[in-house]
């Protein structure tokens, strides 16, 4: 215990905790994305689908077992990364408590200088996805149906401002992972000549599909490709 | 006062040994019971200052820098000299010692030089254990190149930044002592006089740079390494900061100043470009391995340089020195250049400068090789000048660079102020009347790691129980003293700012006591320098007050000294009826233009002891004896 | 008039705790080939003329090595040139007519003394936490006992080019030191000599340089403006040094 103080007390392991915290997370939306997919090949696959992960682990594990070590586990990662990434921006605040009247970035782009409100736009965005698709509390105009996850994601995609949040969330989402992609590994020390290219094209590769992929759920709802 | 050199008997590589022998030492667990001032964090302050940390003694750091770090050494670009010998080309000890006695011109001394060459040893090995990156060949050994003057491969360097990497190295020594507790580091507090009680240095008076309080500290022993004096002529490849006031303090409080004629001037400087040039910069002497000096042959001839075809070139150094050729010492390939300009053959706009040409070179080893040796001084210079060096020859030009002269110190770096050591570029000690090529990266460690720390303590343990306390009235004196030539600089009040006068003293300085002086001219300058001193003192402008951080005071504390030396300068060049080194008097040179030495009458260091503002000062002689070397004229033919 | 004309705005500060401003300069007929430092002297010097206070500023060398000048010039340290300190930046990269923001570094480690003038020690204090190999004069073994492959002498020489000048710090959003402490960690853990305290000493410089200074999100602007070109890969490498100690365990030195 002593010892994760001691590590968690440095800005470093506090980067270290952002850095493997943001890469499960970003494994889990990974995994989730690729799970929603079922959503193009029609309600019984997705609803079978969701079916399954409530019987993950089965017989071994009890209903919904499964489901909640990963509730658990994305509870606790998402706490540390955002609790994280608070104390570090308070630190870097108090750094310099005096800005530049005129002030030019000659190499931190657009998506390093907004990994915080991205994330804070993130955040938001999943309480409000919980509600709608989880807990079904009545956010929306249209019934919610627990056994019918099908439904609940087309009937909430047909109305055009729900749509609209889930884009802007994922756009927001993509940016955030554009820069956190590439900067866990700078976060945890892996960097070498040879393997620093790459550390780029992950980033943008693994960023581009995510938001591609989740957006394209709502439009594809929209446009009725999907209904 | 007398002179005594103190140096030991018996064969010379026995000296220093002899030397250590007989220093008394001051037992372990008394050291900590002394407190030792070290004035300045150069290379020669920051290794004394951690040395003696280590070895006990209570440190007290004094810089005007806001680190120790930023000390002008860190400037040095080229290397450091050793006698290791890695390369097998025939070096040694005593060829170190004897290229640095020849290239000093026969004016230094035998025992002091023989000690640098030995101690250059230890150096280097000190310098990589502490984490020095110095350049290494493929199979992991440390590099060498070869440098001005002589013809072996001793130099060691890191990059271009020999001076940087090794003052980190003292440097990094330094705040570990810091850290211990063992020194104590004042930054930004400018040294502004020596106090001296009952004959012995017991102190220092000091202005903080940032509230501008005058405070006095007292010690058992006061070591300067407060580095050298060539901003006297205001342009110059100093930093801008480099001053003598530390050590013209020293001297109007008892301590005697050796040789101050003898000014280094560096053939490969940046020319300057106009009138709000503020100093000059180095290209570093390493150039001149592959590149080759020369001017056209015809005057005026204001062609493009890679329009000149190679017959119509006239490479000077290697047609007078063919077996040194560009590699000639520094005051030799200096004078050579202002000959060719004075003949109407010097280049660029200016007419004041020659080309330094690497084409050859990179067609003999290629781009990449030229690039990897040199790489950041071709930027450097192509930021500075906006032209490409790869494409086009450098064009480069004498500047001041190096004061050879300082305060007079024996054997044990001890000035004539017992209690007062000086170190480094700040004394006189190790290269006669011309420096060779790094050799005082040498110097100053040799000093501060190696002797001073050693002879100290033979000072040190005679002072038992000898502490002074600040209440003393020459404390109180002192501190007066230098309030009161803050404020009349303060309350003059005039229309001229510092920077004027500086540069107008420099130009008087550059045209007359530089690389060429003659008795005539030396009269007229002593004589402007003097009068405008009374303008100065009268005249000057210093806006702001004392008790705030304000640069223009400090400068003019500075300035106001560099007036007094100036004319010391020109009185001891006065003196020195002969050429040697980097003193040129063209009363005495031979038929081809060479420096014409005088052994006879000139075999001596000049010491001069200060007899009150506006009186002469008295010189004194210490006689040189040559034990080992017999003299010869140099020659680099 | 010939050469540039300039409209300077540059911060005016008397003291710590004095509230400083812009003051407005116009300055005429500024040679190409002076340096921005140079530009500022002759600005001084009118200023001197007229009875006003020059403009403050450290500097020293001119040779972009010590390290002593600096300040933001529109928005970016040392100005719009990477790879150059501010004594090494010529007036020929401005235009005729330019306007030219000055401001000094602003960190909450950096306090101002007078205008652009700024107390760095807050850098030493990390060196002297452990920027350094213990090694007492005269202890050192024969320089060519160890050997050092060329290629890692270089890349420790890449970090020890650090001039501490601070541009670092300046320009990084969160007010980090990361880049200096990670290239003075570099410089002493890449090399042999320097492996006996390596673990120490990263633990013990970031420790202090936590203390003093805001933390590193992978910005890259410290590396973009640094005069010497150093490289947020020893950033890594720092990163990489204090969770390998942290495993080691704390204060213990096992390469
Ligand atoms: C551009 C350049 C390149 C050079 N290259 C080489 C080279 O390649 N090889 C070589 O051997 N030599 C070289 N030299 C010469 C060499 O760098 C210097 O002679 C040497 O570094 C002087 O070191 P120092 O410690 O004596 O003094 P400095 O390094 O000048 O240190 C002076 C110290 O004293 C302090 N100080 C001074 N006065 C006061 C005061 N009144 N109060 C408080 N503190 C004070 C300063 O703050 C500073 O810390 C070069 C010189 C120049 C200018
Ligand atoms: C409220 C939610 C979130 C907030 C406030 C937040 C905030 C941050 C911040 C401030 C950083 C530091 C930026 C940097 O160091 O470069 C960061 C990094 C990161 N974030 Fe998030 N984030 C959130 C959600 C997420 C989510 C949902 C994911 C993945 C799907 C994620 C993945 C990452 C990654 C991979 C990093 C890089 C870690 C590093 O730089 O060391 N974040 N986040
Ligand atoms: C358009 C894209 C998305 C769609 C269509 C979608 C769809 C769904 C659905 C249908 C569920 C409910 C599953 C069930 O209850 O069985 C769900 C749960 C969830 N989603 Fe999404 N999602 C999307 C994007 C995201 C994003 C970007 C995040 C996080 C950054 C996210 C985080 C979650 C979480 C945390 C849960 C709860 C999982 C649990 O019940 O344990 N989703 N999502
Ligand atoms: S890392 Fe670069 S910017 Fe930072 S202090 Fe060192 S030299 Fe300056
Ligand atoms: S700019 Fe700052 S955020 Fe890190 S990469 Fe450089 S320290
Ligand atoms: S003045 Fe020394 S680095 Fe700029």
């Amino acid at each position: 215990m002593a010892w994760i103080m001691d590590f968690y007390r440095s800005a470093l392991g506090k980067k270290a905790v952002m850095a493997i915290t943001g890469a499960f997370l970003f494994a889990w939306v990974f995994a989730h994305m690729l799970g929603n997919l079922k959503l193009y090949l029609g309600a019984e696959h997705l609803n079978e689908y969701a079916v399954w992960l409530k019987n993950l682990g089965a017989p071994l594990l009890p209903y919904k077992f499964g489901l909640w070590i990963s509730r658990v586990l994305l509870i606790v990662a998402g706490w540390l990364h955002i609790q994280s990434a608070t104390q570090l921006t308070l630190m870097n605040l108090a750094a310099r408590p005096t800005g530049y009247a005129s002030r030019d970035y000659p190499a931190a782009g657009y998506a390093s200088r907004t990994m915080r409100w991205g994330g804070v736009i993130v955040g938001l965005f999943v309480i409000y996805h919980l509600l709608h698709l989880t807990v079904g509390a009545h956010v929306l105009p249209v019934k919610f149906d627990e056994g019918d996850v099908y439904h609940n994601v087309v009937a909430g995609f047909q109305v055009w401002w729900v749509s609209a949040i889930y884009i802007v969330a994922n756009l927001a989402l993509g940016l955030h992972l554009y820069h956190g992609l590439w900067s866990m590994f700078q976060s945890l020390g892996l960097s070498s000549t040879t393997f620093n290219p790459w550390r780029r094209n992950f980033a943008i590769v693994f960023a581009a599909v995510i938001t591609l992929v989740n957006v394209s759920f709502p439009v594809a709802v929209m446009t009725g490709v999907v209904k | 006062m007398e002179l005594t050199a103190k140096i030991p008997a018996g064969p010379l590589d026995k000296k220093w040994a002899t030397a250590k022998f007989n220093c008394k030492l001051v037992n372990p667990a008394n050291k900590r019971k002394y407190d030792v001032i070290v004035v300045g964090a150069g290379l020669a302050g920051a290794s004394a200052a951690a040395t003696m940390g280590e070895l006990g003694y209570n440190v007290k750091c004094f810089v005007f820098h806001d680190s120790p770090r930023r000390a002008h050494s860190i400037a040095a670009q080229g290397g450091i000299n050793a006698a290791k010998n890695y390369q097998n080309d025939g070096d040694s000890i005593y060829r170190l010692f004897y290229d640095t006695i020849k290239g000093g011109d026969y004016r230094s001394r035998e025992a002091n030089v023989y000690r640098l060459a030995e101690l250059s040893v230890n150096i280097i090995d000190q310098a990589v254990a502490q984490g020095v990156p110095f350049a290494r060949e493929y199979g992991g050994q440390l590099e060498n190149r070869s440098f001005g003057g002589v013809q072996v491969s001793r130099t060691f360097y890191a990059r271009g930044q020999t001076g940087q990497q090794l003052l980190l190295g003292a440097f990094q020594a330094l705040e570990r002592q810091i850290a211990l507790g063992r020194v104590k580091m004042y930054n930004r507090h400018e040294m502004l006089d020596l106090v001296v009680v009952d004959g012995h240095a017991k102190g220092i008076v000091t202005r903080n740079l940032v509230n501008g309080k005058i405070d006095v500290h007292a010690a058992d022993a006061v070591v300067l390494g407060t580095g050298g004096y060539a901003n006297v002529f205001y342009l110059s490849t100093n930093a801008k900061a480099s001053n003598t006031t530390a050590i013209w303090r020293a001297y109007k409080r008892g301590a005697a100043f050796a040789n101050p004629c003898y000014t280094q001037i560096h053939p490969t400087c940046i020319p300057q470009s106009g009138d709000f040039q503020s100093k000059l910069t180095l290209m570093s002497e390493s150039l001149r391995n592959d590149g080759r000096i020369w001017v056209p042959k015809a005057q005026e001839d204001k062609r493009k340089a890679t329009d000149i075809p190679e017959g119509e070139r006239d490479y000077y150094l290697e047609r007078k020195y063919p077996s040194y050729g560009n590699l000639a010492p520094r005051d030799i390939a200096s004078r050579a250049a202002k000959e060719v300009c004075d003949e109407g053959r010097g280049i660029g706009a200016s007419g004041r400068g020659v080309y330094l040409d690497f084409a050859d070179a990179i067609e003999r080893l290629g781009r990449k090789t030229i690039e990897e040796r040199y790489g950041n001084l071709f930027e450097m210079y192509h930021d500075i000048t906006a032209e490409d060096p790869y494409e086009m020859p450098m064009r480069i030009y004498p500047a001041p660079h190096y004061t050879m002269g300082g305060l007079w110190v024996d054997y044990n770096l001890m000035s004539t102020i017992p209690g007062l050591y000086v170190i480094g570029e700040a004394n006189f000690s190790d290269h006669g009347a011309n420096r060779l090529g790094a050799s005082a990266l040498m110097q100053g460690l040799a000093d501060g790691y190696f002797v001073v720390p050693v002879t100290a303590g033979d000072y040190l343990a005679t002072q038992m129980n000898k502490k002074v306390s600040t209440d003393r009235p020459e404390f109180k004196q002192a501190a007066a003293d230098v309030k009161d030539r803050v404020n009349r600089l303060l309350s003059a009040k005039g229309t001229r700012s510092v920077d004027s006068f500086h540069k107008e003293l420099g130009s008087i300085m550059w045209e007359n006591c530089g690389m060429a002086r003659s008795a005539e001219g030396l009269k007229k300058a002593r004589k402007m320098v003097r009068e405008l001193k009374e303008q100065y003192w009268k005249n000057v402008r210093v806006l702001g007050d004392g008790d705030e951080p304000n640069q223009s005071l400090e400068r003019a504390g500075r300035v106001a000294d560099f007036f007094e030396l100036a004319e010391l300068m020109c009185i001891d060049a006065l003196d020195r009826e002969e050429s040697c080194g980097g003193h040129f008097r063209v009363e005495h040179q031979t038929a081809d233009g060479e420096a014409k030495r005088n052994d006879n009458d000139y075999l001596y260091v000049s010491a001069y002891e200060f007899k009150g503002d506006g009186a002469d000062p008295v010189l004194h002689k210490e006689q040189l004896e040559y034990e080992n070397l017999h003299l010869a004229t140099r020659s680099y033919k | 008039m010939p050469g540039l004309n300039l409209t300077l705005h540059i911060w005016r500060q008397k003291s710590r705790d004095a509230d400083g401003n812009f003051a407005e300069y116009k300055l005429s007929g500024i040679s190409p080939d002076a340096s921005f430092l140079e530009m500022l002297d002759v600005l001084n010097e009118r200023l001197i003329e007229k009875g006003e206070e020059a403009v403050l500023f450290e500097h020293d060398c001119r040779e972009g090595i010590c390290g002593s000048c600096g300040m933001m010039i529109n928005g970016i340290a040392h100005g719009p040139i990477g790879g150059t300190a501010t004594c090494q930046l010529h007036m020929r990269h401005f235009k005729d007519g330019d306007d030219i923001w000055v401001e000094p570094w602003r960190a909450k480690a950096f306090p101002i003394i007078k205008d652009l003038i700024v107390d760095r020690s807050a850098l030493d204090k990390i060196i002297q936490a452990g920027g350094y190999i213990s090694v007492n004069t005269g202890s050192a073994p024969e320089a060519n006992m160890i050997t050092i492959p060329k290629q890692v002498q270089d890349l420790s020489m890449d970090a020890a080019a650090c001039i501490q000048c601070g541009a670092c710090v300046a320009q990084c959003p969160n007010g980090a030191a990361q880049l200096f402490t990670a290239a003075k960690i570099s410089h002493l853990g890449l090399l042999p000599q320097g492996q006996p305290e390596r673990f120490d000493r990263v633990q013990n410089m970031v420790e202090v340089m936590d203390d003093l200074f805001g933390s590193c999100t992978n910005f890259k602007e410290c590396e973009a403006v640094c005069p010497k070109e150093i490289s947020i890969d020893f950033i890594a490498r720092m990163n990489r040094d204090w969770i390998q100690a942290k495993f080691k365990g704390r204060k213990r030195a096992i390469a």
